[in-house]
């Protein structure tokens, strides 16, 4: 690090360090993602910010922490939504799990040499050197705006308060997550649901509008809750391989013994995956992931499914 | 021999004293006033429960009354501790049922509680008086209805900012039907409607309930009704104050405030319409505490209000307050002693942040019994923090988050050195610092030299490089708690004090440059150290040099813990080949 503090160094606008990062911020006129890229370029000048997976080649740091850039202010821990991010913001991000995480894993509940593939592509993933930011400037935006985890420092209750009531007054303070490029209710910025498992000592809450479908809810909740579910994907090692067409959520009503459902606004618990998306975000209250067993009146497909392809 | 103090006459003046770092004193001072205090003490303070095994406090303090616990690092408020990282009340619960049934009191901090839990709380503690979970999580109504039904003798139930799974209003009717000895109740994290009438019921079945905070789901008319059944609070926390203003309850409510000759202090406000304020106006003159903080009410609203709080000691309000309503509190708030404001919007996207350093300026000169601080604003100057510091010498506590990342002194360009040095200088009583924006190495400098009582200290984003935390490590004499995010330095600073580490309760670190090799190297020179290495994405080799994404070091007396999770490593578990287990294998 540079012994000397002068203020010329911190150069807010572009960082003549980083060519790469300079040219993605000035594309973007969000003020947010430059500041965040200040912050990789002043605290980490010998560490170039990649999407670079644990485990891939680099003689340097792997700033997966940087990539923490949680796009909501949704109480799920931004580490956990690095590889969420990866699937959500590019159709061409592809897991090898040999060399993936808990997280990856828990998703594609597969040895190595499989893929999780989106959109019928295989493309494997290699050391990449492109920032996060540039990825998340051509990608469709995202729900809301970048962040750091936990910063500014408040607590998640308030933000969930503040964005509830935020929600009810639509014309104060919510223009600029309501400019999302988003399907589905426009009026509120946020939709945050609860999720909760049988079996998990505490629920969560997330941001629905920070999936765009059902592949992305079902990747982030096994995420969320995989933690749990210790040797329910592992044991079913074949399942996932085919995936190829058909959605994650399949997956994981077929290899595991969980199914997602949700409460709508009539109160009636429902069969995560039946209706449209958009109709999905309007209707659904809250989430909860029960055991395949107790959802049996809830949901006559999922056993329909399970018969047909075992 | 002859100078020996009989024990009874020690233990009727440890009857006197209640501080616990007075007692912790008392306690080292020779075996026989060890064994005198460990008998008189009534309240236990444990600042991190996995520093002491649940089983050793039971032994030692016999006559424990009342246990507070911390679990989960401070920073956990933020999302920076995963989940499942641990912090679960279960073992120390489990433990004190069947060593010390007579306990009253349980508070409970930033910990996992389950349902299985409260069930076991209310079944064993027979005399049990008070329940206070802040920040907690991991348990439904179900468990808060076991509590409220089985213990009889119920003083307090407060759910501070927890999360809970919430089945429906009904705990709330498993209250005894005869008469409650309820003299505080909070339920504001909780998300569901509970049935007024259960409510009403309740409150007038409480003669000596004081304090009543109310859930959003609670409407205006709710809230009458109860006030009207409880004139005798004194504090209050409203529901929600969306309504449509309709006259006739404008006046109800008025009146109902208006009878509430008691109340103290006021919280909640959740959407309150500016048109309903004045009905608070009767009761303004005799606050001394008030939570604006999720009222998002304009300016001028808030002047109106403020201006009639002449006894306010502690004000927590957002940043719609603006500078010139700040400049309003510092000249009508004469007693405050605590501000708070926070951002309306939490974002990155600061730009539109309506309080500058000026409206902090401003009560610092106008408010001279000001000692604690938390303020968030998009930038700041030194000469601002120069003044504060000169002009209150007497902060305890002083939070400054500027919210933009390494921002300098706008009008300057420098970075707050200066400014933060002033403070720690100028600040003598200083116990807690929270610092931001563009800071060198000599800040830290300062700090560690001057800041001789912080005890709790919190960077993010700051500092050129190791020397950073060799200045706080080396220095900051009272330190105990120090958490650091994002600051480019690792291992040198740490382990050349590591010996430090055994003098403080807890050191955080994430996303600096701390590498596995030294996290192992600390673990094994400083076994009365718990050396944990937290990282969600752990690589699938682990070489020396490779940096940890989080740190969390704290002293222990109670050895490796058992539950760690399977992203956090410790030398206990991992020995030699230190790489985190996969979740999912």
């Amino acid at each position: 690090m540079s012994e000397s503090v002068v203020a010329a160094e911190h150069d807010y606008i572009g960082l003549s360090e980083f060519p790469t990062m300079e040219t993605t911020t000035t594309t973007m006129s969000d003020k947010t993602k430059t500041r965040d890229n200040n912050n990789d370029g002043l605290n980490f000048r010998a560490t170039e910010l990649r999407l670079g997976l644990p485990g891939s080649e680099s003689p340097e740091r792997v700033d997966t922490r940087f990539l923490s850039l949680n796009k909501t202010s949704c109480p799920v821990s931004g580490a956990k939504r690095v590889f969420s991010d990866a699937i959500n913001e590019s159709n061409k991000w592809v897991f090898s799990p040999g060399s993936t995480t808990a997280t990856g894993d828990a998703g594609s509940g597969s040895g190595p040499g499989s893929s999780v593939v989106k959109d019928g592509k295989s493309t494997t993933f290699s050391k990449p050197a492109v920032p996060v930011k540039e990825k998340k400037s051509s990608a469709t935006a995202p729900a809301s705006k970048a962040q750091v985890v936990g910063w500014p420092p408040i607590r998640s209750f308030r933000k969930n308060s503040m964005a509830s009531s935020q929600s009810q007054k639509p014309g104060n303070n919510s223009e600029t997550e309501d400019a999302e490029a988003k399907s589905g209710p426009e009026q509120q910025p946020c939709l945050y649901v609860k999720v909760s498992m049988e079996g998990a000592p505490y629920l969560r809450k997330i941001d629905l509008k920070t999936y765009k479908s059902y592949l992305e809810l079902s990747s982030a909740l096994e995420k969320m809750f995989s933690c749990f579910t210790i040797g329910q994907f592992g044991s079913h090692g074949g399942c996932g391989r085919d995936g190829l067409n058909e959605s994650r959520l399949t997956d994981l009503l077929r290899c595991s013994e969980y199914v997602v459902t949700y409460e709508d606004e009539d109160s009636d618990w429902m069969l995560v995956g039946d209706v449209p998306w958009e109709m999905f975000i309007c209707s659904c209250k809250k989430l909860k992931i029960m055991k395949s067993s107790e959802a049996i009146g809830l949901a006559p497909r999922v056993m329909e499914k399970c018969r047909s392809r075992n | 021999m002859a100078l020996r103090l009989p024990s009874k006459v020690l233990k009727h003046i440890l009857s006197f004293i209640d501080s616990n770092e007075d007692r912790n004193s008392v306690s080292l001072v020779c075996k026989s006033w060890f064994e005198t205090e460990r008998k008189t003490r009534k309240r236990v303070f444990v600042g991190n429960c996995y520093a002491v095994t649940p089983a050793a406090v039971a032994r030692r303090f016999p006559e424990m009354r009342s246990l507070t616990l911390k679990g989960k690092p401070h920073f956990a408020d933020y999302n920076l501790v995963p989940d499942g990282w641990g912090g679960y009340a279960c073992p120390w619960i489990e433990a004190m049922a069947a060593k010390s049934p007579s306990l009253e009191e349980i508070r409970l901090k930033r910990m996992v509680v389950t349902d299985e839990c409260l069930e076991r709380i209310a079944a064993s503690f027979k005399d049990f008086k008070v329940l206070v979970l802040t920040s907690c999580e991991g348990f439904s109504t179900d468990g808060i209805a076991a509590i409220a039904s089985t213990c009889r003798n119920l003083r307090v139930l407060e759910l501070r900012e927890c999360i809970v799974e919430d089945l429906g209003g009904d705990w709330l009717s498993y209250f005894p039907e005869t008469s409650t000895s309820l003299v505080s109740l909070d339920f504001s994290c909780l998300d569901s409607e509970v049935k007024i009438s259960d409510l009403e019921r309740l409150v007038s079945r409480s003669p000596n309930l004081k304090s009543l905070k109310l859930n959003p789901a609670v409407t205006l008319d709710g809230l009458v009704s109860i006030l009207r059944r409880a004139p005798q609070l004194t504090e209050l926390g409203t529901g929600s104050f969306a309504a449509e203003l309709k006259p006739e309850a404008f006046t109800k409510l008025s009146k109902a405030f208006s009878n509430c000759k008691q109340l103290q202090s006021l919280s909640g406000l959740w959407d309150v319409l500016p048109e309903y304020l004045p009905a608070l106006y009767s009761v303004c003159p005799g606050l001394t505490s008030l939570n604006l903080s999720y009222a998002t009410v304009r300016m001028p609203d808030l002047v109106e209000l403020l201006r009639r709080c002449s006894k306010l000691q502690k004000l927590w309000v957002m940043d719609l307050i603006e500078d010139k309503g700040l400049e309003a509190v510092a000249s009508y708030c004469k007693e405050l002693r605590e501000l708070r404001v926070f951002p309306s919007e939490p974002d990155l996207d600061a730009t539109n942040i309506p309080v500058t350093e000026q409206g902090l300026v401003y009560v610092s000169k106008g408010c001279r019994k000001l000692e604690s601080v938390l303020y968030f604003c998009v930038q700041f100057t030194n000469a601002a923090l120069i003044t504060i510091a000169r002009k209150r010498p007497n902060l305890k506590c002083f939070r400054l988050c500027v919210i933009e990342p390494f921002a300098p002194d706008y009008k300057t360009n420098e970075p707050l050195d200066k400014g933060f040095k002033a403070i720690a200088e100028g600040c003598k009583d200083l116990r807690r610092l929270s610092v931001s924006g563009l800071l060198s190495d000599k800040a830290f400098k300062y700090i560690g030299k001057h800041a001789k009582k912080v005890r709790m200290l919190s960077i993010a984003f700051a500092g050129d490089s190791d020397l950073m935390l060799h200045h706080l490590l080396s220095g900051c004499q009272s330190l105990k708690k120090l958490e650091i995010r994002d600051c480019p330095f690792g291992d040198t600073a740490l382990l050349e004090n590591a010996a430090k580490l055994e003098t403080m309760r807890s050191l955080w670190m994430s996303s600096c440059f701390v590498s596995f090799g030294a996290c192992k190297l600390l673990s094994q020179k400083m076994p009365r150290l718990n050396v944990e290495v937290i990282d969600e994405h752990p690589p699938k080799t682990r070489p020396e040099s490779s940096p940890v994404e989080r740190i969390y070091i704290y002293r222990t007396v109670a050895g490796p813990r058992m539950d760690t999770p399977e992203f956090v490593w410790t030398l206990h578990k991992n020995p030699e080949i230190g790489v985190s287990k996969l979740a999912i294998k």
